[in-house]
């Protein structure tokens, strides 16, 4: 390596360290953006060096990246370098290839991000979930997202692609690509591709497939498939899940077929995917003060609905938190897209800076709620509570609680 | 209240398929949810890109990117909506379907597309996009709301504005929107009238005809809480 380069970008490596130990110690934030930061601004090719001549996979979409990213690094066996605390921006990517020498990485990527980082890491498989509405008031509009990786792709001829062929947006975005495994897996949430990417008339969809009247479709050549069984690559894989719901289902789907190609043996990659029982704290039971909760993060419409529908109707107790900080976006309105009125025969507790949004939207919802101003006068439930929580209010409950 | 009240209150949700990026849905289900309590029947029929523009009391037309709102618009051109709202059909629009009823708005691709042309009213595309809160007066009261937009509306002679603003752009950084007795328009996104209960009622009360009792809920709260915020 020359070492004008290699002098540099060993301070830079050397400064992630030591800024993330002294931010640990000094416990302000989880330890791992703040370093990042100071070494991008160090070396600005310190995201290239560090992924070079490693196995990289990267994955992005608006929902279920960070759940993927833990399928695959788990799935792959061994040490895996990852970013598995969701700090998925070029200073978070950094931060996880110092931490870990492992050759192999997956990394999850902020979709506004994942051209530049593509183009830094020269990563070879990309893995494309779904493209669907997420804070709006900072990234825009989805559309424009899927454009930008419509370009990349186009582009980047010696990447294998992982796609959802059921997600019109991310079709569109990854169709150039000279070589795409696409995923034939359940994907609900349409809503935000109703018109064509290609032309603006209306898609026409039916329980299987989708079309444009212009010829847009949904992709023939299917790699993946995830009915009844999953059959990845044409082979087929008894996929049991310890992790709850149908998302996470293909969430695993694709994971899977992004580890088939490079080359892990699928039969010991599915076994340890459905042995994975938390991902970065979600799903996992905690303790707060006498309170047991089970915690969830849900960010979105689409990620919201598909959490609520993993919940028992029992009556039970829910607490729901939110926010709407700076990473949360600003503008709770989304709450509206959400289909909170499964939650009737529940009563739900309204935690976080926008509980009063909430609860207005539960009144309107005809939901049972309670605004929680004071948090010593929660009733404690015999089992677990679910307790759904948007990305800075997750963190928060995160910080608050403690493993069980 | 008056209990001979039997009216039916049938809401036109339009294209929520294409009109509905910011939770606008939420509209709907707040007239429809405080009517009845006021004891008035209410319906929302979600007007789905394949269907005939029905008969309703009021319409409602949301938000959408750009692609989806040009569609949106060639559609409603198509359709009877026009001629409906031109014989006194109530609606309720905001942002793309505030420039949607205008004479032309700017999207991607075409700096003029033709609006429906319903109200004397221009956008074109603003120089940066307008993204955070909203407060504008109406009549003496305060607005709260959410914009994200990046149209610049100028009103033609005669077209009164919704309000003025107090905080963040609207149509130009001095007015939001635009109100005729029949319509009303603004800037501020999504569930407008989740956050203004007054408004909603405002709204209400023309459609139906009726002087509404108050509906006391924890939106008034949020109300307060907003307005406390951003008058700040």
């Amino acid at each position: 390596m020359p070492s004008g380069s290699s002098f540099r970008d060993d301070i830079a490596r050397r400064a992630v360290v030591t800024v993330n130990f002294l931010s640990r110690l000094t416990s302000r934030g989880g330890g791992t953006v703040v370093g990042g930061r100071v070494g991008l601004a160090l070396a600005p090719e310190l995201l290239a060096d560090l992924a070079h001549r490693r196995d990289v996979i990267l994955v992005s979409g608006t929902n279920g990246k960070t759940t993927t990213s833990a399928m695959i690094a788990a799935g792959w066996g061994g040490a895996v370098a990852t970013n598995d605390t969701g700090s998925n921006m070029p200073a978070g990517l950094v931060a996880a290839l110092v931490a870990s020498k492992s050759h192999s990485a997956v990394l999850e990527v902020d979709e506004s991000w994942l051209p530049d980082v593509t183009q830094a890491t020269g990563a070879r498989t990309i893995t494309l979930l779904n493209l669907s509405r997420d804070q709006l008031d900072r990234a825009n509009e989805v559309r424009r997202i899927a454009d930008r990786w419509r370009a990349l792709l186009a582009n980047a001829r010696e990447s294998q692609v992982i796609a959802n062929a059921n997600d019109p947006l991310v079709v569109y975005a990854a169709e150039l690509a000279t070589s795409v495994a696409w995923c034939d897996v359940p994907t609900p949430w349409t809503t935000d591709a109703v018109s064509c990417p290609h032309c603006t008339q209306p898609l026409h969809f039916t329980e299987s497939s989708w079309w444009c009247d212009c010829g847009f479709a949904k992709p023939n050549n299917i790699a993946t498939t995830l009915r009844d069984n999953l059959v990845v690559r044409g082979t087929p894989l008894a996929l049991d899940l310890k992790l709850p719901g149908a998302f996470n289902q293909a969430n695993a789907a694709m994971a899977l077929t992004a580890l088939s190609l490079v080359g892990v043996d699928l039969a010991l990659a599915v076994a340890r995917v459905n042995a994975l029982t938390s991902v970065a704290g979600r799903y996992s039971v905690r303790r707060w003060r006498s309170h047991r909760f089970r915690l969830l993060l849900a960010k979105n419409p689409a990620g919201f609905a598909a959490m609520l529908l993993t919940l028992e109707r029992d009556g039970s107790n829910v607490w729901v938190a939110i926010n709407a900080r700076v990473a949360d976006g600003h503008d709770p309105s989304w709450l509206y897209d959400v289909p909170f009125e499964l939650l009737r025969g529940h009563r739900v507790f309204c935690f976080g800076d926008r509980r009063l949004d909430l609860a207005t939207r539960l009144e309107y919802a005809n939901v049972d709620y309670v605004v929680v101003n004071d948090d010593s006068s929660i009733p404690v439930s015999a089992v677990p509570v679910a307790l759904l929580a948007n990305y800075t209010a997750f963190q928060e409950w995160r910080t608050r609680s403690r493993a069980c | 209240m008056a209990n001979k009240v039997a009216r039916v209150l049938t809401i036109g949700l339009i294209y929520p398929e294409l009109l509905g990026t910011y939770g606008d849905g939420g509209n709907a289900l707040v007239l429809a949810e405080r009517a009845r309590r006021r004891n008035v029947n209410a319906e929302i029929i979600n007007v789905g890109i394949d269907d005939e523009v029905p008969g309703a009391s009021i319409y409602l037309l949301g938000g959408g990117e750009d692609g989806p709102q040009r569609l949106g618009a060639d559609l409603l051109r198509r359709s009877s909506f026009s001629s409906r709202v031109r014989d006194g059909g109530y609606v309720l629009a905001v942002c793309a379907g505030l420039q949607i009823l205008g004479t032309s708005f700017a999207v991607e691709g075409d700096d003029e597309f033709e609006g429906l042309g319903l109200v004397d009213i221009k956008t074109h595309r603003g120089e940066s996009r307008s993204v955070g809160d909203l407060l504008v007066r109406r009549n003496g009261r305060l607005l709260v709301g959410f914009e994200n937009h990046g149209g610049r509306t100028t009103l033609g002679p005669g077209v009164e504005a919704l309000g003025t603003v107090e905080r963040g752009r609207g149509n130009d950084g001095a007015v939001d929107g635009f109100a005729t007795s029949t319509l009303w328009a603004s800037y501020a996104h999504g569930p407008v009238l989740a956050m203004n209960p007054w408004f909603a009622d405002e709204v209400l009360e023309r459609v139906l005809g009726l002087e509404l009792e108050p509906l006391a809920t924890v939106a008034d709260q949020l109300y307060e809480e907003r307005r406390a915020l951003l008058a700040r």
